[in-house]
């Protein structure tokens, strides 16, 4: 049987393409704005909030997408004051990393699922979950669309969009909302732990290539989407953990970047 | 004729602390206006006022005749630098295109308008080369240089120039001042531009507006830089000394506009601090 005759494999290209594109257009904004260690912060959120989910009988994907989108809203509102500070991030991360310990000790038939959290199963993803990821995806990048240019302007130049009348607080605000929603469905792929992976990692790559905007969103969504889906392959042929193939191809892809990018300049 | 930039008794706080008090003065509209003063005297905080960022406690500021408000169409501003510049690499073409129509919801793409608009702003500083290099690459003269053409785009009425000469040497500072002396005179452009040492700008300003104490004194230069004038600004005796075309300000043996530019090169980071 070749690979894409498996219904399980189908679902896997779908979900993680979705995710994927989602992902790096995201990851390209991320990056611009120097909150590269927020949103990784934002999916260890997400791991208290998948696990308070479980321990209250709910799905640990609506569980993910209620914590960190709140979590996304504080930090965007706080702004620079903590929003941007690398202690302050970092303790949360820590602080809801202990939380999700806490209610995995509570929860405890749970804790076989942690794993996949924490390092994603995308084999595992139902129709269910990809319709949700659909919407998820479809629903931020329309976002993205409405807010893209004013969000460029506020990311590069806070002061003048200020001054131009723009919200900035709120701006930054609707971005960590997209961000927390990308997060969630990025942990579905990946998981919480490698969430860098998709978001990140395309992204970076893609700037240092290129220097228009649009032709570094573009990249980055090719470049996670042909991560994503060649760690699938990988996966399916060596038998090796696809979160693991995923994540080998998105470090390859960006230190290649790196290289051919310091050349360049 | 209608004051370009009239402060009227105006009181202006921010957080809690009062940064201007009761403070009048107009400037008419072409005017070239060096805003000088001690760090902390409020020099940002006037200039955002006048944007309409930080509204007055008491008294009023308006801009052309009407209140100040955020989002007025014919103000040009360059804000004061305190980053290294954006992580990603984005030509310095591209970097100032964003603040095209920056306010308005949609993709970041430019209509055949806006890059006509944006090649007339970049001509007018002579940018155009300068332009097609990554931003975060450029030298601060050469971003200044940029971020004035930007603050060009849509031929503004009234410039606002956040300390634009800070982390240049002095021939760029020149530069910079002549450049836009110059655009300010063909273009009747009202400019307010703030600095620390009033030499930066002799010959080129008509007018100092000094801020000190929570107070603010508009006028020509001969008349404002005086020992008396500064002492009350500065709220400590003041002594100014003309010689060979320059102007020093001392207290006791210390120069003190002198001394607050060092400063500011050490904590040139800090947000909205002046």
């Amino acid at each position: 049987m070749g690979m894409l005759d498996y219904g399980f494999m189908q679902t896997a290209f779908a979900a993680s393409g979705i995710v994927a594109i989602v992902a790096g257009i995201v990851g390209v904004f991320l990056v611009t704005r120097g909150q590269t260690f927020a949103g990784h912060a934002l999916s260890h959120v997400g791991f208290a909030g998948a696990t308070a989910a479980g321990l209250a009988g709910v799905s640990p994907l609506v569980g993910m997408v209620a914590l960190t989108g709140g979590a996304g809203i504080a930090m965007g509102l706080l702004g620079e004051r903590i929003g941007n500070r690398d202690v302050a991030i970092g303790i949360v991360l820590a602080l809801a990393l202990g939380f999700g310990l806490l209610f995995l000790h509570y929860y405890t038939s749970f804790a076989t699922q942690a794993t996949a959290l924490l390092f994603g199963n995308v084999l595992a993803v139902s129709t269910g979950t990809l319709a949700v990821l659909a919407v998820l995806g479809a629903g931020t990048l329309v976002a993205l669309g409405v807010i893209g240019r004013p969000l460029l302007f506020a990311s590069l130049q806070p002061e003048l969009a200020e001054a131009k009348g723009l919200p900035i607080r709120l701006l930054g605000a609707i971005f960590m909302t997209l961000v927390a929603l990308t997060v969630s469905a990025s942990v579905q792929i990946v998981g919480v732990l490698l969430v860098f992976t998709l978001m990140v990692g395309p992204a970076a790559a893609a700037e240092r290539l290129v220097s228009r905007f649009g032709a570094a969103a573009t990249l980055a969504a090719g470049l996670a989407l042909a991560e994503a889906w060649g760690g699938l392959v990988i996966a399916f042929y060596t038998d090796w953990p696809t979160s693991f193939c995923i994540t080998a191809l998105s470090g390859i892809v960006y230190f290649g970047a790196m290289i051919v990018g310091a050349r360049r300049s | 004729m209608t004051a370009a930039i009239a402060l009227e008794n105006a009181t202006i706080a921010v957080g809690g602390r009062t940064v201007l008090r009761h403070v009048g003065f107009a400037v008419e509209e072409g005017e070239f206006i060096g805003l000088l003063g001690p760090n902390g005297a409020g020099k940002t905080t006037l200039i955002r006022a006048i944007l309409g960022l930080a509204a007055p406690v008491s008294g009023s500021v308006s801009v052309f005749g009407a209140p100040a408000a955020t989002g007025r169409a014919g103000i040009g501003y360059l804000p004061q630098v305190h980053s290294t510049g954006p992580e990603i690499r984005l030509s310095g073409r591209d970097f100032i295109a964003t603040s095209i129509r920056g306010n308005r919801p949609g993709l970041p793409r430019l209509s055949a308008a806006d890059r006509a608009a944006l090649e007339e702003a970049l001509d007018l500083v002579g940018a155009r080369e300068i332009a097609l290099r990554p931003f975060n690459r450029l030298s601060g003269g050469e971003r200044q240089r940029l971020l004035i053409a930007q603050s060009l785009i849509g031929r503004p009425r009234l410039l606002l120039l956040d300390e634009p000469l800070i982390s240049l040497d002095p021939r760029r500072q020149r530069e910079i001042v002549e450049l836009v002396r110059d655009l300010a005179r063909s273009m009747r452009i009202t400019v307010l531009f703030s600095a620390h040492d009033i030499n930066q700008l002799l010959g080129a300003i008509d007018r100092v507006l000094y801020l000190g104490n929570g107070q603010a004194t508009l006028g020509p230069v001969e008349e404002v830089i005086t020992a008396p004038i500064l002492s009350r600004l500065y709220g400590s005796p003041i002594e100014v000394v003309r010689t060979g075309g320059r102007i020093f300000v001392l207290s006791g043996a210390q120069e003190v506009e002198a001394d607050a530019h060092l400063h500011d090169h050490g904590h040139g980071h800090h947000h909205h601090g002046s």
